[in-house]
């Protein structure tokens, strides 16, 4: 019952909180900095051309287009992929778009579910590479600080409880009503950590694009 | 050079706090934290709050350095690690930082960090780790700790607007001294001084008049064939800039301000900079900076050596004997190629130029750094052991062309690779690409000097001052003119 009351506040109320914070604080920050770059980024601003911005960025949003993650495939290959499933799969999950047609009366297609199930197990397999990684090479363990151990773990802690959920491992209402609770506290941490690269990539590729490429005529990957 | 940078590794895992933030309010003598903050304030742009927050730790970068190569992977050797121990805790200590940590970043900032650029192409985010470390040698400036090399070429700035120091009247005697000894070779040769309205302006770096004034000789001779109507100026002729790598951007003006303000006055169609890679990066892609020119170009355009020499052999304006026959390697500066977008220029010049080329590997804008670059060679003798350790990276890659000759358009990797010649026994020569052309170009007649008449000339001399010396005072009167 407790769990009933929990789950209708952390899907009603939290929820919208979550939501706000996350798009708020993301469009706050992104505008914050805009702001700033106006002021003291002269460079960026004086070289703005979007084929630059483009080109920088289309070489790091593919897989295998610049050097470095070439040099390091399988990483690289592993991060294309995470990405993908990390934000593709919530969105087209089948359990999600209900919820939405719900809501709104209103969904996207959605993946079936035993795919779903198999994708979610990829992104875990991701982020269990991902630590090994971190752990075991000293040029990745030496940057790493407890919190960046935290951001990965939370990163992956809704698809591991929805996993749990789905598969009734453990109690099913506490499970569930982690599941949500941990994706809220996800989309609200995401704006304000370097998680914020969710956009803030395509700015900083941008800007070095215009920096390198119309600037000094050169390539940046 | 490991026991250096573990020193600077030390100070605390990234994960720690700022190091000693609270020691510095409390001893505020050792340490200016207003300026520090000041400076910090400056650049806490957009790109440098995103690039400290986002670095996502992914540790991609640290191949891409040659610091972090040439010593076993030392991964403090990393650029984020350098970037995040150094600008990233200034800037989390709020500048309230104690002398002691500012005394270790010294070793980070131009110890492990020539500033090339390298590492932003490695980055998924493209951050400019060497515009960081930039700021944090600003910082470190302000408060007196740089190498001395270094802080020699600003107090040399300051004082006579040149980085060695050199009156502008030497480097006019110098060129009129380099004019007269080619003009032996070359008929008609020159080197005008202050044309009004020339094409092109032609500037320096100091050690050229100062130490190797065959390399304005050869500028000249290959300017004249080619039939250039070109100039040196009489004042800001000093393309380099040192004071850029001291961190000092206020000094860092002041050669930039004098070479624009020349090629103004004398309204040239073009600063053409000699070859060197860092004189290049100041005066076309810095200097508008230093000077808060709007737009961020230079009000003369800028072009290197490089460019101007392609331009000059691709156009047949200077005719070759026969190719450069030895097998030959070419150094991409960084910041004439990474940083300059000058790669494919510089090939096209060595392969009109030289028949057998073989390619270093990687290459292009992706080629090493020599070692000696951002400030490096002048920081002198203290430096010099850990510049021969980090070189290795590009001895090796010189070595495995096997070429004999290596050309080399820049004055810093000039030096440096010469060294590491030495210290790895590579056996190699170094060569400008200035001393390649005028080696091979062919002379047309009619700037072949008259020899023969002249040597006629002197010995009729000869004799009349035999005959009569009196005679003789008057005829030099009137052939002297
Ligand atoms: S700028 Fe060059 S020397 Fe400095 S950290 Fe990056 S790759 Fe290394
Ligand atoms: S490659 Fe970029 S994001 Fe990754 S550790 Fe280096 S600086 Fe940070
Ligand atoms: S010395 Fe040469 S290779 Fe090194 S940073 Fe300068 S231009 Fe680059």
């Amino acid at each position: 019952m407790a769990m009933d009351k929990l789950y209708e506040f952390l899907i009603g109320p939290a929820l919208w909180v979550a939501v706000i914070v996350f798009v708020g604080g993301l469009a706050v920050r992104l505008a914050w900095l805009y702001g700033l770059s106006r002021e003291r980024d002269k460079p960026w601003h004086d070289f703005e051309d979007p084929k630059w911005a483009w080109r920088s960025i289309i070489h790091w949003v593919l897989p295998w287009l610049s050097v470095s993650s070439r040099r390091q495939p399988v990483f690289t290959g592993a991060v294309w992929v995470f990405h993908i499933l990390w934000i593709g799969v919530p969105l087209f999950l089948e359990a999600h778009n209900l919820l939405f047609e719900e809501a709104w009366g209103w969904s996207l297609p959605s993946l079936p579910a035993g795919l779903a199930d198999w994708l979610t197990l990829v992104v875990i397999a991701c982020v269990l590479f991902f630590l090994v990684r971190r752990l075991t090479r000293p040029e990745v363990r030496v940057l790493t600080s407890a919190w960046d151990y935290f951001l990965i773990l939370l990163a992956l802690s809704p698809f591991a409880t929805g996993w749990l959920a789905y598969h009734q491992v453990g109690p099913y209402g506490l499970m569930l009503n982690l599941h949500i609770f941990l994706a809220e506290v996800l989309l609200v941490i995401i704006p304000f950590s370097k998680l914020g690269h969710l956009v803030l990539f395509f700015v900083s590729r941008a800007s070095i694009g215009y920096d390198f490429g119309t600037r000094r005529g050169a390539r940046v990957w | 050079m490991s026991d250096q940078s573990q020193n600077a590794g030390q100070e605390a895992t990234p994960a720690a706090a700022p190091p000693a933030p609270a020691e510095a309010p409390e001893a505020p003598k050792p340490v200016d934290v207003g300026k520090i903050k000041a400076i910090l304030e400056a650049n806490d742009s957009a790109r440098m709050r995103m690039w400290l927050s986002i670095c996502s730790r992914c540790g991609l970068c640290a191949e891409s350095c040659f610091f972090y190569l040439a010593n076993n992977k030392d991964p403090k050797l990393s650029p984020a690690y350098k970037a995040i121990n150094s600008i990233g805790k200034l800037y989390r200590a709020k500048g309230e930082v104690s002398r002691e940590f500012l005394e270790s970043l010294e070793d980070v900032i131009w110890g492990q960090c020539t500033t090339c650029k390298r590492c932003s192409m490695y980055c998924p985010f493209g951050i400019d780790i060497a515009s960081m470390i930039a700021v944090a040698r600003a910082v470190c400036y302000s408060q007196g700790i740089v190498p001395d090399g270094l802080a020699r070429t600003t107090d040399n700035i300051l004082r006579t607007g040149n980085q060695m120091e050199m009156p502008d009247e030497e480097w006019i005697e110098t060129c009129n001294w380099m004019a007269e000894e080619y003009g032996e070779e070359i008929y008609g040769l020159e080197i005008p001084v202050d044309k009004q309205g020339a094409d092109y302006m032609y500037t320096v770096n100091p050690r050229e008049p100062m130490y190797y004034p065959q390399d304005v000789g050869m500028a000249a001779e290959i300017f004249h064939l080619a039939g250039l109507d070109w100039t040196v100026p009489s004042t800001g002729w000093d393309a380099t800039n040192l004071a850029m790598f001291a961190g000092n951007k206020a000094v860092a003006a002041i050669p930039v301000k004098n070479m624009y303000d020349a090629a103004v006055k004398l309204g040239v169609g073009a600063i053409v900079i000699t070859e060197c890679g860092h004189a290049f990066r100041s005066a076309k892609f810095e200097g508008p900076y230093f000077l808060g020119i709007p737009g961020g170009k230079p009000p003369v355009p800028v072009i290197h050596s490089v460019e101007l020499f392609r331009d000059i052999m691709r156009d047949g304006k200077i005719k070759l004997k026969h190719k450069f026959k030895h097998k030959v390697t070419y150094q991409d500066p960084c910041n004439v190629s990474r940083n300059g977008g000058l790669w494919d220029v510089g090939r096209e010049l060595v392969n009109l130029l030289c028949e057998d080329f073989v390619d270093m590997s990687p290459n292009r804008e992706l080629n090493h750094c020599c070692g000696g670059g951002g400030g490096y060679i002048p920081m002198g003798p203290p430096f010099k052991k850990r510049r021969m350790i980090s070189g290795k990276v590009k001895a090796d890659q010189i070595k495995a062309t096997g070429a004999d000759y290596v050309i080399v358009p820049c004055h810093n990797c000039f030096d440096q690779i010469n060294d590491l010649n030495k210290e790895y026994e590579l056996g190699v020569k170094v060569v400008s690409f200035k001393e390649i052309i005028t080696e091979l170009m062919v002379i047309p007649e009619s700037m072949i000097p008259p020899e023969e008449d002249e040597e006629e000339a002197l010995a009729q001399e000869e004799a009349m001052e035999e005959v009569s010396e009196e005679a003789n005072k008057e005829a030099s009167e009137v052939e002297g003119n």
